[in-house]
């Protein structure tokens, strides 16, 4: 119990800084493209700290519990997810069957949360904000389910255990080598993208159209808490995939260069799309993963299943 | 040095507040943005909503319709924040300074009324150049702390 507590701890915190640094990756990258110097290494944390010494503002017409609330639920579900990917990682003997159901459910709750917290703000910005939220969070959980269903499928046990999964790949290579699970990670791919509000899916917040959507009336800590699960999730997502198609999270010498570079090469990926695309409207982006995304996933299955 | 100050200085998010300028001004705060000037190499970025924003960049002479508005954008402002006038208009108003239009007072005067003890900055100019610009900025953050 003391033990799986300290990797629960560790995990967040090491998630927090993992995630602030991607943070900054991103944003020096994102400079780099247009040009631009970027923002020095530690400005994530500067920007976090700042916050919290902010004043708190709750506007007049806002549920105030709610609004309060809403951040501490997603920092406190991300800090969840963020320590079931760890314990799986550090002591695959100890992690409990179906955590890969558990994660996934809990990997929802930081977008339920800002749409709780958007529509409780009683700006209209944020009630449209909430609005698209929940429609993206329809649009992208039924194709990113369908495509980890496919990697279940190749670890042929049907196992819901995250360490299964690693273990099979330890034996076998990684899931992402064989067709089918090429395709399904490119899906999930895009619906990380939409899983952490990024271009072309940032619909939700979309800063030159909604003003912040969802996010308009947050000041202070509550925004500092924000952009910590934002940041957090921007570790986590990546984790997974590697998790369930790139060979698993190594911590062992040779193997954590593998793990790193999957994971650059995801956080790459995720800037760059960001990058090289506008936004798309909400429909397109239900478009897009319900009639593209979701028969590219399916497809996937299908091959698994017959041992591609 | 307080470390709510000290992190201020670190990432000062504006937030860009039109009170009627002709878009001169508007344009050289954009210009900030862009390769040659760069500011969030200071951590420096522009936010969308005055809620997250710790200095409101006021530009143009500050109108009659826009006045309660500049004060309700300031109380919406969480403090600590600063706010800057950016160019001749908010600062003294320039050219159009017997205007019929013009509210009771310039851009300064109009917080005054609501916050006597606002940190307010001048940055003249018709517009003021980017880099009296970050100038500006520099000097306010030097005195904050």
């Amino acid at each position: 119990m003391a033990q799986a507590l300290g990797i629960f701890v560790a995990g967040t915190l090491g998630t927090m800084v993992l995630g602030l640094l991607s943070k900054w990756f991103d944003r020096k990258l994102t400079a780099r493209v247009q040009y631009r110097v970027g923002p020095p290494l530690l400005q994530p944390f500067y920007d976090i700290l700042k916050l919290l010494g902010k004043e708190t503002l709750v506007p007049a017409d806002a549920r105030r519990s709610g609004f309060l609330l809403a951040p501490l639920v997603g920092l406190s579900a991300t800090a969840v997810a963020a320590g079931i990917l760890w314990a799986s990682a550090v002591n695959p003997a100890g992690a409990f069957v179906g955590d890969l159901i558990v994660l996934l459910y809990v990997l929802t709750l930081p977008s339920l949360s800002l749409v709780v917290g958007g529509s409780a703000s009683g700006n209209p910005f944020g009630a449209v904000g909430a609005s698209r939220e929940i429609k993206l969070l329809i649009a992208y959980e039924l194709p990113l389910i369908t495509a980890i269903v496919t990697a279940l499928v190749h670890a042929e046990a049907w196992s819901f255990r995250l360490a299964d999964l690693a273990a099979h790949q330890a034996a076998h290579g990684p899931i992402a080598a064989s067709l089918s699970g090429a395709l399904a990670l490119l899906v999930s791919l895009f619906c990380i993208q939409a899983k952490l509000g990024l271009v072309p899916f940032d619909t939700a917040e979309a800063d030159t159209e909604l003003m912040g959507g969802v996010l308009v009336e947050y000041s202070g800590p509550p925004l500092a808490l924000i952009h910590l699960f934002r940041a957090m999730l921007l570790a986590v997502l990546p984790m997974l995939l590697i998790t369930v198609f790139l060979g698993g999270i190594r911590l062992s010498w040779p193997g954590i260069l593998g793990t790193l570079l999957a994971y650059l090469l995801i956080l790459v990926f995720v800037v760059l799309l960001r990058n090289t695309n506008p936004r798309l409207r909400i429909d397109q982006a239900v478009k897009f993963f319900w009639l593209l995304l979701f028969p590219i996933a399916m497809l996937a299955l299908i091959l698994a299943l017959a041992g591609y | 040095m307080n470390w709510r100050i000290w992190a201020l200085q670190k990432s000062p998010w504006v937030y860009h507040v039109n009170a009627g300028a002709c878009n001169n001004c508007d344009i050289e705060v954009l210009e900030l943005l862009t390769p040659r000037f760069d500011v969030e190499r200071f951590g420096i970025t522009l936010v969308g909503s005055p809620r997250h924003a710790d200095a409101l960049l006021v530009s143009g002479i500050c109108t009659r319709q826009i006045a309660p508005r500049l004060q309700d954008l300031y109380a919406q402002t969480p403090k600590p924040c600063v706010v800057f006038c950016i160019g001749t208009c908010a600062c003294a108003r320039g050219i159009f300074h017997d205007s019929y239009h013009a509210a009771a007072g310039p851009v300064d005067e109009v917080i005054r009324a609501v916050d006597p003890a606002a940190t307010i900055l001048y940055i003249p100019g018709c517009p003021p150049k980017p880099e009296a610009m970050i100038l500006g900025v520099v000097k306010a953050l030097r005195a904050l702390a």
